[in-house]
Formats: structure tokens, C-alpha cells, sequence
């Protein structure tokens, strides 16, 4: 998957999870929480969502990492390289 | 007797698989409208079942609806409509002595077959169990979604009791309130059921799932091809005060309740039994402090079981054998069994007989089964009566459960 590819799949996972919220001026470099109302259990959603989709996954020592849309990218990228 | 101990219902808020108001409800009702349909069901394909079209979106969030229960919903649904019926000032009440209590046949069977099924798809992998199964199905959680959405901070649990949950939930209210641990209570019934196929084929290895060609049909307590149970989902909350709380703000008053019981058949897991129902009746007439003459209306319980109808007439011979003006009704042949809200339910289709003065009746008998013959059984078409001043409602469940509960005009 390409960089764009990412982003997008992480986006429409986000608006399966948040489907309540405008997603169109989503800032890649700012944190998703900080942008929506997103708690612990969508975090969780997310993950869950990824492994369904996409066979990753994601330990919880990384989760960190999916702070925001750009961090999702350069943290999947490796593993969806070959998706 | 004191306005502060005589508890009264001044909103009510449902969906049923043939109305989304009591309005419309009741309307249906005396038009002989059903609420039974073809339903798709996991495993099974296409059973009959009564569905509700209600709009979970009216209150809730679409996130509120994705992570919350079929049940959640309906309750918040509800809850709402109540509180909107009885022009409680809620922004300004006190929502600490709020309460919220729910009664249910089962929670939970919808959301674990849905995990199962979720996991299936991965080779019975675990991790890919969801996070939400449990707040989804803890036993509070219709009632708990509730408070969440409405910002309730008083008691909020559901209570657990089989078929007869939706007078049970009403009883729990009005103690509730009797005790003063709240000022308001929102009480009754939900069910979620139809969502799981579990129910559907448990009443068929059962041989008590109900079939017919006409799904409108299907549902037929006390006639004489009735063959089983039609399984609906649907709720009805009530929102209970005291009477000098309702009088203090000028609330419009459905009914008092005066009387009430439950009991237990301590006899069979599925079969009823008369003299237990005899007597849950007979306790909740002596509460009131009423005769079984003063009884207009006796909302039956009857599912259109062969065994069970037969039980319950048996048992309203008896209680109500010399009652020339008692009229007898059935509300499942018209929604099929709504379950955890069907006593609450069927409850609700009987107050407007309080201003209308219509009895509506059970419908679909084309044949009465003799030993379901009570007298002043209204079949088929609505009865017209002078004045309406009590109703009996009887709920009864598995395990041998039973509940009543007596509501007089105000």
C-alpha cells in the first residue's frame, strides 16, 4: 500500500468508529484525539480494525504511534508494504 | 391515603412492532392493526416476528447506537419519549433522584452469538473477540445506556424476570418511590430478543414457535390452531411519581397504581401454573383494597401457547367468576411476545381506555378454544364500555413467574 493508500484505509476506519464526525478538514500532523471525539474503546476499534482488515498488528507498546494520521502512516507503512 | 405513598404514571414512552407512540399504538390496536412480519434470522433464514420501526437516531448519536445494544436503544428511546410525554422539566430536575428500572427477559444472548459468529469468521481466533462485549453485556446495561444518554446520576439496574419483566420493572419503580430513594422513576420493559436466533430456535425445538402463511395471522392465544409463540422486540417506559409530586407541577395523570404482586410457581422450568397465577392475582386485588367486580379490563398474558393459554383462563375463572363486568384482552395477537416489554407494553395499550372507553380485543380467533372460553372475552373487534375505572395486567415467565399489576383511573 502506498503512503496515500494508508492514510485513506485509516481514514475510512476512522469513519466506520467516529461515524458522527466531519472527517473532510482531518489534519494528518495533529493527534486524531485532539481532533475528535475519540476515547479508549475507538482506540481500541481502531486496532481491532487493522487486524481485521489488514492482518496487523499492532502491541499495545505501539500505540503511541497511532497518535496521528502522518505517525499512522510511517508506523504502517513497513507493515503494509506488501498489502 | 396520603398523596405522598399513592405513586401514579404521568408519561409514557414505547415502540412496538405496530407503533411508535402510545397514539399510534392505540390506534392500531383498536383497528385490529398487527406488527408480525417475515424476519431474517441467523441460521434459521426467514422466521415471523414482530419489528419495530422506530428512529434509534431521534436520541442518540450514530457512534451512541454502534457501540450501545438493540436494547440500549430501545430503552433510551423510551426513556425519552417519556420524559417528553409528561412535561417533566427535566434539564431542571434533580438527576440524582432519577431512577431507572428495566425489566428483561435475557440481556446479552444478542451480542455473544454476534461475537461468535464475528470470531467464526477467523477461524475461531479470540483476539478478534470485541473489546465492547462486556459493557454490552453486563445485565444493567438497557438501563445503564439510559442514564448515560440522559445524564441520569440516580439508581439505574435492570431486573431479570423472564416474561413477566415488564410488570416487574413497574413494580420496582413504584417501591422505588415508596421508599423515597427517588422522585422519578422511569420503569417498564425492553427486549432485544428477535436479534438473536437463539430464542427463535429454542421455542421451535420447543414446539412453540408459532407459523402461519399470513404473518399478520400467526399470533393467536385462545384459538383454537394456535400454535406457538411469535417472538417481537420492542419497550415501553413509564415514567413514574408521587402523586403530590405529579399534582405540584400540574402533570396529566394515565392512572394510579394501586395494586400489584409477584409471585412464584415454584413448579415447573416452563410450565404455568393456575393456582400460582390465582393467587399473584388474588394478592394484587387485595392490595388495591378492591373486589375482582371493580376490574373492567384483564389484559391477559396469553401467548398462544396450547398449554399456557389454557393455565391463565383457568385461573381468570376462578379469580373472576362471578364478574358480569370484566372484560378480557389479549395484546400479543397483535404484536406477538415482546418479551421483557410485553407486560409493560400491553399495559400501555389499555390506559386510553380510561378516556376512549374502547376495550380492544385479542384478535386472530376464528375458532375459540373452549377451554380458553372466559366470559366477556372481546374477540376480534373493539368493545365499547360506559367507563373504565380499573385494569388488571397479568405477566407471567419461565421458571414459574408471575406478575400483576392493578392501575386505576384518577
Amino acid at each position: 500500500m502506498t503512503n496515500d493508500q494508508i492514510k485513506q484505509a485509516v481514514t475510512q476506519i476512522i469513519s466506520v468508529i467516529a461515524p458522527d464526525e466531519d472527517l473532510s478538514h482531518l489534519k494528518s500532523d495533529v493527534a486524531l484525539r485532539d481532533q475528535l471525539e475519540l476515547d479508549s474503546m475507538d482506540f481500541l476499534d481502531i486496532v481491532m480494525e487493522l487486524r481485521k482488515r489488514y492482518k496487523v498488528e499492532v502491541p499495545e507498546s505501539d500505540y503511541p504511534q497511532l497518535a496521528s494520521l502522518d505517525s499512522c502512516v510511517a508506523y504502517l507503512a513497513p507493515k503494509l508494504k506488501d498489502k | 391515603m396520603n398523596n405522598h405513598r399513592r405513586i401514579v404514571i404521568t408519561g409514557i414512552g414505547l415502540t412496538a412492532p405496530n407503533g411508535n407512540t402510545l397514539a399510534e399504538f392505540r390506534a392500531n390496536l383498536l383497528k385490529g392493526v398487527s406488527g408480525v412480519v417475515p424476519f431474517e434470522t441467523r441460521y434459521m433464514g426467514k422466521v415471523l416476528a414482530g419489528v419495530c420501526s422506530y428512529d434509534p437516531y431521534k436520541y442518540q448519536l450514530k457512534k451512541e447506537v454502534r457501540r450501545g445494544t438493540r436494547a440500549g436503544s430501545i430503552a433510551i428511546y423510551c426513556a425519552q419519549e417519556a420524559v417528553g410525554d409528561s412535561k417533566l422539566d427535566f434539564p431542571a430536575h434533580d438527576k440524582s433522584r432519577i431512577g431507572v428500572y428495566l425489566g428483561i427477559t435475557e440481556h446479552g444472548n444478542v451480542e455473544t452469538e454476534n461475537e461468535i459468529y464475528n470470531i467464526s469468521q477467523f477461524n475461531y481466533d479470540t483476539k478478534f473477540w470485541s473489546h465492547h462485549h462486556n459493557p454490552r453485556t453486563v445485565a444493567n446495561s438497557p438501563a445503564g445506556e439510559v442514564t448515560l444518554n440522559m445524564g441520569i446520576t440516580g439508581p439505574h439496574y435492570t431486573i431479570g424476570a423472564a416474561c413477566a419483566a415488564g410488570n416487574a420493572g413497574l413494580i420496582q419503580g413504584a417501591q422505588m418511590l415508596l421508599l423515597d430513594e427517588v422522585d422519578v422513576a422511569l420503569a417498564g420493559g425492553v427486549s432485544e430478543s428477535i436479534h438473536t436466533f437463539g430464542i427463535f430456535a429454542s421455542f421451535a425445538s420447543q414446539g412453540a414457535l408459532a407459523s402461519h402463511a399470513d404473518p399478520a395471522k400467526a399470533s393467536r392465544p385462545f384459538d383454537r390452531d394456535r400454535n406457538g409463540i411469535v417472538c417481537s422486540e420492542g419497550g415501553c417506559v413509564f415514567l413514574l411519581e408521587r402523586l403530590d409530586h405529579a399534582e405540584a407541577r400540574g402533570a396529566r395523570i394515565y392512572g394510579e397504581i394501586v395494586g400489584y404482586h409477584m409471585n412464584s410457581d415454584a413448579s415447573d422450568f416452563v410450565l404455568p401454573n393456575s393456582q400460582r397465577h390465582i393467587e399473584c392475582m388474588q394478592a394484587a386485588l387485595k392490595r388495591a383494597g378492591i373486589a375482582p367486580q371493580d376490574i373492567d379490563i384483564v389484559s391477559t398474558h396469553a401467548t398462544a401457547t396450547p398449554q399456557g393459554d389454557i393455565q391463565e383462563c383457568q385461573a381468570l375463572r376462578v379469580v373472576f367468576a362471578d364478574c358480569p363486568k370484566t372484560y378480557f384482552n389479549n395484546t400479543k395477537s397483535f404484536i406477538g411476545h415482546a418479551m421483557g416489554a410485553a407486560g409493560a407494553l400491553e399495559l400501555a395499550g389499555n390506559l386510553p381506555s380510561f378516556d376512549d372507553g374502547f376495550i380492544h380485543p385479542t384478535i386472530n380467533v376464528d375458532n375459540l378454544d373452549p377451554q380458553c372460553a372466559v366470559p366477556n372475552l372481546v374477540i376480534n373487534t373493539p368493545q365499547t364500555v360506559p367507563r373504565v375505572d380499573y385494569i388488571l395486567n397479568n405477566s407471567s415467565g419461565m421458571l414459574g413467574i408471575n406478575s400483576v399489576v392493578v392501575v386505576k383511573r384518577i
